[in-house]
C-alpha cells in the first residue's frame, strides 16, 4: 500500500483535491472565485440599479394616465437645468450639506484629539463607545426627537423661555441643526483613527525643536490630520446630500431628497434625472477628496 | 502607475458589464411593452367564487381599520372570519402615492379618489366592475353612480364608498374671531397673524384650493372650475401659494403629522380632513373646523380592483362588506364623510358607529342636497378645459411642476 512502485496505479484523488489542484498555482482564478460573489451583487445590484435610475430619466409621462412612456427624450434634463426652482434647491442642498460638514469637523477636531491624545486609555475607549452608542439607535427616533425637541412646546423653547429666547421653529436652520448632530459620529471616527496614527513622539519632537502649540498643530498635526478630515467629510457631504426624511420631518424648506421622494409618485423619469444630479456632486467631491488624499489611509 | 493602469482595467470592466446589462435590461423592457397597452385593461369578473385568502388594498388613513388604532373600531376582522381572506393594508397619504402603488401590480385594490380614478383607469391600472356582483351596489346614492371619475362610457369601474369636503380648521385660543373663509390662510393680511403656523396639504391638487380662493375673490380671472385652469388663471394660482408659502409653518401630507402639529401648537390653522378634526376633538384639543362661504374643494371615492389583481374574488367581496350599511355608517363616523350608501344613514345604523349621531348624514349632507354636490370634487387636470377655450388647460405634469416652483 505504502510503496508505489512506478508501475502502479495513481489512487484516485477526491473532488475536493481535484478542486483544490484546479486552483493551485493560480492567483487569478482563485482572486476571481472568490469575488464572483460580490462583484457579481456590486455590479447587478447596485450598478444596475443605477443603471436603470438612469435609463428612467430619459423616459417621459403620458398626459392623463401619467403612466410611464418608454421613449428616449431628453426633456427631463432640460426641465432640471433651465427651471430656476431645480437650482435654487440643488444649491441650497449643496450649502447645507456643506454647512453641516463644517460643524461637524469643527466639532470633531477638538473632541478627537482628546479622544486620541489626551485622555487615559480606559477613558478612551468609554470615549469611542459614547461616540457610538447614538448609531445603535434608529435614524428615525432621533429624527422624531428632534422634531419634538424643537415643536413650538418642546424642550427648547421650555428651557430658552426664562432667557426670553426661542429656538429656531421647524426649517432650514433646524435642518442644519438635525443633521449635523446625526452625522456627527461619522465625522469623529475618522478624525479620531487619523489621530491616533499620528506618534506621539512626532508631537515630542516638534516641541522639543522649539515650536510652540499652534505651530505644531499648523505644521505637524494639520497636514497629517487633513486627509482623515477629509475622509469623515465624504460620509457627512454625501449623507446630508441625499437625505429626505429629516428635513420632511423639521422643515418644509425643498432639498435634492425631498423633491426626489415627491417627484417619484408624480413623475418617476423627472425624478429619475433629478437624482443625477448628487451622484454627479458626489463624483466630482471623490475626485477632489481623491486629490486631497482622504483615500491613502482609510 | 501600474496600479493605475490595473484600475483602469477594472473600470473599464465595469463600465462594459453594466453595459452588457443595459442592453439586456432595454431588451426586456421591449418585450414588456405589449402586455400593458390595452388601456382600462383587465377582465371583468362574471361570478365571485372561493376567496383567495389573501386581499391586499391600498386605503386612505382610517379607511381600513382592524381594531389596531382603536379596539372598538374595527371592520377588517369580521371580513376576515367570513371569508377567510386575510387583509394586508397599505396607508397611502396622497392620490400620487396611491397610483404609483398601484401600478407596482401587487395590491388587488384601491379606495381612490377622483384625481387617482381617471389615471388609474387611462393607464389599464384598473379593471371594470361587474356591479351585479356587489349586493349593496344598488343602495348608492344615485348621484355616485355613473360620475365622470369613477365610470366611462356607462361602465362602472369601482364602487363609490363615500365623500366630503375639506375642512378650514383652526386652533381656537389663537385664532380669533373664528373664520368663515379661506382668507384665513390665503389672504396675506389674514395669514400674517399665524406666520409660520399656517398649514397646507402638501400635493399639486392643493394648487385647486387656490383656485377655488381666487374664483370668490378675483371674478376677473374668470376661473369656472378650479380644475381647468388656462396659463393665466394658474398663474395667479401660483403666485398665490408662493404668496402664502411666507406664513406656511410646515406642508403636511402625513395626516398623523398634522394631528401632532395642531397638538404641539406648531400649526393652528389651515385646511384638514374630517378626521384629524375628529381626532384631535376627541382629544380635548381646543379646535374647530368649518366649510367656508367660498366652498371647498372634496373628495369622492371609490373602491376599484387591479387589472392584475391576484385575488379579484376577495376583492369583490370587499367591496361588497365596505359598502354594506353597517360598515359604511361606521367609517363615515369614524372619518367624518358622508356615506355612499343611503341605508347607512339610518338610525338603527348610525346608533352603532363609534361616534354615534343620528344626525350624522344631515350634518355632513350625504343625499348632497345643502353643499355636497356643490362641492369641487378632486380630478385630475388634463388639457382640455371642457368648455370652449379648448385645448390650453394645464395638464397634471404642469401642476406637479408648479407645486415644485411654490415649494422653492
Amino acid at each position: 500500500m505504502e510503496a508505489t512502485g512506478l508501475g502502479a496505479p495513481k489512487p484516485r484523488r477526491s473532488a475536493g483535491h481535484r478542486l483544490a489542484d484546479l486552483f493551485h498555482g493560480r492567483p487569478r482564478l482563485q482572486a476571481g472565485t472568490l469575488l464572483a460573489g460580490p462583484v457579481g451583487w456590486l455590479v447587478i445590484g447596485y450598478l444596475g440599479s443605477l443603471a436603470i435610475l438612469l435609463i428612467a430619466s430619459f423616459w417621459s409621462l403620458g398626459e392623463l394616465s401619467g403612466e410611464v412612456e418608454r421613449s428616449f427624450t431628453l426633456d427631463n434634463f432640460k426641465t432640471i437645468v433651465e427651471d430656476s426652482v431645480y437650482r435654487t434647491v440643488t444649491l441650497r442642498t449643496v450649502g447645507i450639506a456643506a454647512a453641516v460638514t463644517v460643524t461637524d469637523a469643527l466639532l470633531a477636531l477638538p473632541l478627537a484629539f482628546y479622544m486620541a491624545k489626551v485622555a487615559r486609555p480606559s477613558r478612551q475607549s468609554l470615549l469611542v463607545v459614547a461616540v457610538l452608542v447614538p448609531l445603535w439607535s434608529s435614524y428615525l427616533v432621533k429624527a422624531f426627537a428632534w422634531r419634538t425637541i424643537l415643536s413650538e412646546e418642546g424642550i427648547l423653547n421650555w428651557a430658552l423661555d426664562p432667557l426670553g429666547l426661542s429656538g429656531p421653529g421647524y426649517g432650514t436652520l433646524a435642518v442644519w441643526l438635525v443633521m449635523s448632530y446625526i452625522w456627527l459620529p461619522y465625522m469623529i471616527i475618522p478624525i479620531y483613527a487619523g489621530f491616533d496614527r499620528i506618534p506621539d513622539s512626532v508631537l515630542s519632537a516638534s516641541d522639543d525643536l522649539g515650536a510652540k502649540a499652534w505651530m505644531t498643530f499648523r505644521r505637524v498635526i494639520w497636514p497629517l490630520v487633513f486627509p482623515a478630515i477629509v475622509a469623515g467629510s465624504i460620509f457627512t457631504f454625501s449623507l446630508t446630500l441625499g437625505d429626505f426624511i429629516a428635513p420632511t420631518l423639521v422643515s418644509s424648506t425643498q432639498f435634492i431628497g425631498t423633491v426626489v421622494k415627491s417627484t417619484i409618485t408624480t413623475n418617476l423619469p423627472l425624478a429619475a434625472a433629478y437624482s443625477v444630479v448628487p451622484i454627479l456632486i458626489m463624483i466630482i467631491y471623490l475626485l477632489i477628496a481623491r486629490r486631497l488624499g482622504a483615500f491613502e489611509h482609510v | 502607475m501600474s496600479s493605475d493602469a490595473r484600475s483602469a482595467r477594472w473600470a473599464w470592466l465595469a463600465v462594459a458589464g453594466l453595459s452588457v446589462f443595459i442592453a439586456a435590461f432595454a431588451i426586456g423592457c421591449g418585450g414588456s411593452d405589449s402586455s400593458d397597452s390595452t388601456s382600462g385593461g383587465g377582465e371583468m369578473l362574471s361570478e365571485v367564487g372561493e376567496g383567495e385568502g389573501q386581499l391586499n388594498l391600498i386605503c386612505w388613513p382610517s379607511y381600513c381599520e382592524n381594531g389596531s388604532t382603536d379596539p372598538d373600531v374595527d371592520w377588517i376582522s369580521d371580513f376576515e372570519k367570513q371569508t377567510g381572506c386575510e387583509v394586508n393594508v397599505k396607508i397611502g397619504n396622497t392620490s400620487d402615492e396611491m397610483v404609483q402603488l398601484m401600478r407596482t401590480g401587487q395590491y388587488d385594490g384601491v379606495s381612490a379618489s377622483g384625481d387617482a380614478t381617471l389615471r388609474l383607469i387611462d393607464g389599464g391600472d384598473v379593471a371594470p366592475v361587474n356591479t351585479d356582483l356587489v349586493s349593496n351596489y344598488a343602495d348608492i346614492f344615485p348621484g355616485l353612480k355613473d360620475q365622470p371619475f369613477n365610470s366611462v362610457d356607462g361602465q362602472m369601474y369601482g364602487i363609490p364608498h363615500g365623500r366630503g369636503a375639506n375642512l378650514l380648521m383652526w386652533n381656537t385660543d389663537q385664532v380669533k374671531p373664528a373664520p368663515n373663509s379661506w382668507g384665513a390662510v390665503f389672504d396675506p393680511n389674514e395669514a400674517a397673524k399665524q406666520k409660520g403656523h399656517v398649514t397646507a396639504y402638501d400635493s399639486p391638487i392643493y394648487i385647486a384650493d387656490a383656485a377655488l380662493y381666487l374664483m370668490a375673490t378675483q371674478p376677473d380671472l374668470g376661473i369656472t372650475n378650479p380644475y381647468e385652469l388656462d396659463e393665466d388663471q394658474f398663474n395667479a394660482a401660483i403666485d398665490l401659494l408662493k404668496q402664502q408659502r411666507e406664513f406656511i409653518g410646515e406642508y403636511w401630507s402625513d395626516y398623523a403629522k398634522q394631528i401632532q402639529s395642531f397638538a404641539n401648537g406648531d400649526t393652528t390653522v389651515g385646511t384638514t380632513w374630517p378626521y384629524q378634526y375628529l381626532a384631535l376633538q376627541a382629544e380635548g384639543d381646543p379646535v374647530a373646523s368649518t366649510v367656508p362661504e367660498e366652498g371647498s374643494t372634496g373628495w369622492s371615492d371609490t373602491w376599484m380592483i387591479s387589472s392584475e389583481a391576484k385575488h379579484p374574488n376577495c376583492m369583490y367581496m370587499w367591496m361588497d362588506h365596505i359598502t354594506e350599511p353597517q360598515v359604511q355608517a361606521d367609517v363615515a363616523e369614524w372619518f367624518g364623510e358622508a356615506p355612499a350608501n343611503s341605508k347607512a344613514c339610518e338610525p338603527q345604523y348610525l346608533k352603532k358607529g363609534p361616534f354615534p349621531d343620528v344626525k350624522h348624514c344631515e350634518k355632513y349632507d350625504a343625499s348632497g342636497e345643502k353643499y355636497l354636490d356643490d362641492l369641487y370634487y378632486w380630478t385630475t387636470p388634463v388639457s382640455d378645459c371642457g368648455d370652449d377655450r379648448g385645448d390650453v388647460c394645464k395638464t397634471y405634469d404642469d401642476w406637479v411642476q408648479g407645486w415644485t416652483e411654490v415649494k422653492g
